[in-house]
């Protein structure tokens, strides 16, 4: 017998719950396509919320536990809402080489938040990245998911402080 | 598709190049796609159109040209007395696309001032088998990869090759694994073949989570039929019906690329069932992954794609014979399966003629780091280690020294000047203490200080350290504090001692590859740069200048303090 439900079902108008069920039925409510299921709720809602996941391991028929255990397993997940605008720094080898640090330092010294935080007004999320397979450009960042190379710490600065001067 | 339609598809594919007054590949791949090679190709197609010569001209976007440094790349191509003629223009911006297109498209006046000479080492001592496409296909077309022969290798598998044969071709070949380990592909294709099993797999590791690598993301990116091509022979050869990509969750382009590919060829039955047409079935399905380093590991891949945490567990018994759901599996790296169209078209024997004695073929490189020429190349076996940094790679920027080349990522080691000369093989490698690795081909020079290197991977593996095993859990952060301690110039001799036990500790009792190769780039710098060590630890000095001596939390510009993985010890 399932438990009780923890939280209370979905709202009724949200589309993005008809999507994620969707996307569960596509796999056949497979408990072995968990990875996948949760790639696509992150997309849809982009992060992974508590009730987010009761709601696909109940869809999956898998213990609570074992879908909080794969979210917090992998770094791709996230449990904590993100900023409007995300700047991802490669951190992979090339980079790094290549002064990455710096420009994750600069970044961080300028918003006021470390990697892995949003900035209180929610306005930005500083990530780094394990390698994005762009080495040939390195240093790079992930300005709003388009990567650029060749990045210096001004000119990541300059990007960020675009976004702010855009919504003030 | 029967296999006649195939070969009438492919020649009238290469009819339509041949004929083409000019083809013009845009490079397409992640570097120069950052670099704004997209808008160049729809530029690029305005141009021509408003020349009038959009039916004479082939433009198409393309695979990795190689000169990541030098991009946005543009090839242009074309066939005249049996031959092809080429030229490669680099750092194409808008204005030079008009005169191109004026001069070279219109007029045959090729503009010398924007080529890049196609004489130049870099392009001379590269020997393309895997990459043999790149320039050549369109990747989301699958007619283009049937026009370069693609799918012919499978076609004379299904209708002339017994399973058996398949597997005797790869183990003539001499082909081993190029995820790094080097493990006989032959040998494994021939196990897993014999094992006993309701059911088989085929699994494509495309994690390839190692930084500072790009060979995998640029193979998939440029030439994804080739893999799926690849796997439906391994899956022949073995008996397989389903195959399973697993792909970084990182690398969207690459994963739609291949959804793009799996839906063309199941479209046409060159998967799905009764392929060309034959007794043959086999499926291939993505999954993606979600940015663990450890999933690269067999076994903790096999654990992802049943959609648990990706943790290793003990071997034997191996995959070959108990992996996927239990069920005997196959796992290559696509760089492996990239090879094998390569060598069932050709022959086995044609393959074991390049290279070296013990490690045949080719291998691709990802070159990054301080060298002039960063991108992606591929070498013969056997090449030494000088040809490809200075050659092709143009050797260290600004004038600067040569201090040492990484290879193998985080598992790997670093090699200093002089076993420069060394040639690249499996054995070779691993004799100065590094190891082939997927690829990834790192330059330092003499700004790069060798304890903050093998810091940054401590810190790599401890964060990736999926927490099964203690070892591989406490040792590699303990590894990390005391390299901490190293470059923050307040560690002792016994520290360094300490770091050497646990090094040997950590080899010997981790359960995967993780733990056990985590020591590498310590064991490898400290073999070579001891000397650096001393420096910090005796004279508290960072002899090249990157590690801020004095405090512990802001040592060699790190941002990230020590983790609170010290709270689960």
């Amino acid at each position: 017998m399932p438990e009780k439900p923890t939280s209370l079902p979905p709202p009724r108008g949200d589309k993005r719950y008809k999507i994620l069920d969707a996307a569960i039925k596509r796999h056949q409510f497979q408990p072995n396509a968990i990875l996948e299921v949760l790639h696509t709720a992150q997309e849809l809602f982009g992060f992974l919320e508590e009730d987010l996941l009761i709601y696909v391991a109940r869809a999956l028929r898998v213990p609570p536990s074992r879908a909080y255990g794969v979210a917090t397993f992998y770094n791709f997940f996230s449990m904590k809402p993100q900023g409007k605008h995300t700047c991802v720094v490669c951190m992979g080898t090339a980079c790094y080489v290549k002064g990455a640090a710096d420009i994750l330092s600069a970044l961080e010294k300028e918003h006021g938040i470390k990697a892995g935080e949003t900035t209180p007004d929610g306005l930005l999320s500083i990530t780094t990245a394990r390698c994005v397979g762009a080495c040939g450009i390195a240093p790079a960042v992930v300005f709003d998911g388009a990567v650029e190379g060749q990045v210096s710490p001004q000119y990541a600065l300059q990007r960020t402080q675009q976004w702010r001067m855009e919504t003030l | 598709m029967t296999g006649e339609e195939l070969l009438a598809a492919a020649e009238k594919e290469q009819a339509a190049r041949r004929q083409a007054k000019y083809c013009v590949a845009v490079c397409a791949a992640a570097g120069c796609h950052s670099l704004g090679s997209t808008s160049i190709r729809e530029i690029f197609q305005k141009a021509v159109n408003e020349a009038g010569l959009g039916e004479q001209i082939l433009l198409y976007g393309t695979g990795c040209l190689g000169l990541c440094h030098a991009g946005p790349l543009v090839e242009i191509q074309r066939y005249r007395e049996d031959s092809w003629e080429r030229w490669l223009y680099h750092h194409v911006n808008e204005g030079m696309v008009a005169e191109i297109v004026r001069h070279h498209l219109g007029g045959d006046q090729p503009l010398a001032q924007f080529l890049y000479p196609l004489d130049d080492p870099f392009f001379r001592s590269q020997y393309k088998i895997v990459l043999e496409n790149a320039g050549r296909i369109n990747p989301e077309r699958l007619e283009d990869y049937i026009g370069a022969d693609g799918y012919s290798a499978l076609w004379k598998a299904v209708s002339e090759m017994t399973p058996m044969d398949v597997v005797r071709e790869v183990t003539q070949s001499g082909l081993r694994g190029r995820g790094g380990g080097g493990y006989p592909t032959g040998l494994k294709w021939s196990t897993v073949a014999k094992s006993k099993g309701s059911r088989k797999f085929v699994v494509c590791n495309a994690d390839e989570g190692d930084p500072g690598a790009f060979m995998d993301r640029s193979i998939l990116e440029g030439d994804p039929h080739r893999i799926l091509e690849g796997m439906a022979l391994a899956a022949y050869a073995i008996g397989a019906e389903q195959g399973y990509i697993y792909v970084r969750g990182e690398y969207p382009m690459a994963i739609s690329r291949l959804k793009t590919a799996i839906r063309q060829a199941e479209k046409v039955q060159l998967l799905g069932n009764r392929i060309l047409e034959s007794a043959f079935n086999f499926r291939v399905d993505l999954r993606i992954g979600a940015g663990a380093f450890v999933c690269g590991e067999e076994t903790a891949l096999i654990g992802s794609i049943e959609g648990n945490r990706g943790t290793p567990r003990p071997r034997p018994p191996f995959p070959a014979e108990k992996g996927l759901w239990d069920m005997p599996t196959l796992i290559n790296n696509v760089e492996t399966f990239a090879n094998v169209p390569a060598i069932v078209r050709n022959g086995g024997q044609w393959f074991s003629r390049i290279g070296t004695e013990k490690s045949k073929g080719t291998k691709v490189f990802a070159l990054a780091g301080k060298i002039v020429h960063t991108g992606l190349i591929e070498v013969p076996m056997g090449i030494s280690l000088r040809q490809v940094i200075f050659d092709i790679g143009g050797g260290i920027p600004d004038g600067k020294q040569f201090k040492a080349a990484q290879t193998g990522g985080p598992s790997g080691g670093c090699i200093p000047l002089p076993h420069l000369d060394l040639p690249i093989d499996y054995e070779s490698l691993i004799k100065v203490g590094s190891m082939m690795g997927s690829g990834g081909l790192i330059v330092m020079d003499e700004t790069s200080c060798m304890v903050d290197v093998a810091r940054f991977f401590m810190q790599f593996c401890m964060d990736e350290s999926c927490g099964k095993c203690v070892p591989c859990r406490a040792g590699t952060a303990q590894i990390y504090r005391i390299l901490e301690k190293i470059s923050s110039g307040t560690a002792s001799l016994h520290d360094l001692e300490l770091m050497e036990e646990l090094c040997d500790l950590l080899k010997h009792t981790s359960l995967c590859g993780l733990g056990q190769t985590a020591p590498n780039p310590v064991v490898s710098t400290l073999r070579y740069f001891r000397e650096e060590y001393l420096a910090h630890i005796e004279q508290k000095t960072c002899p090249a200048g990157v590690c801020r001596m004095g405090a512990p939390d802001a040592a060699c510009g790190s941002a990230e303090p020590v983790q609170e993985k010290e709270n689960c010890l």
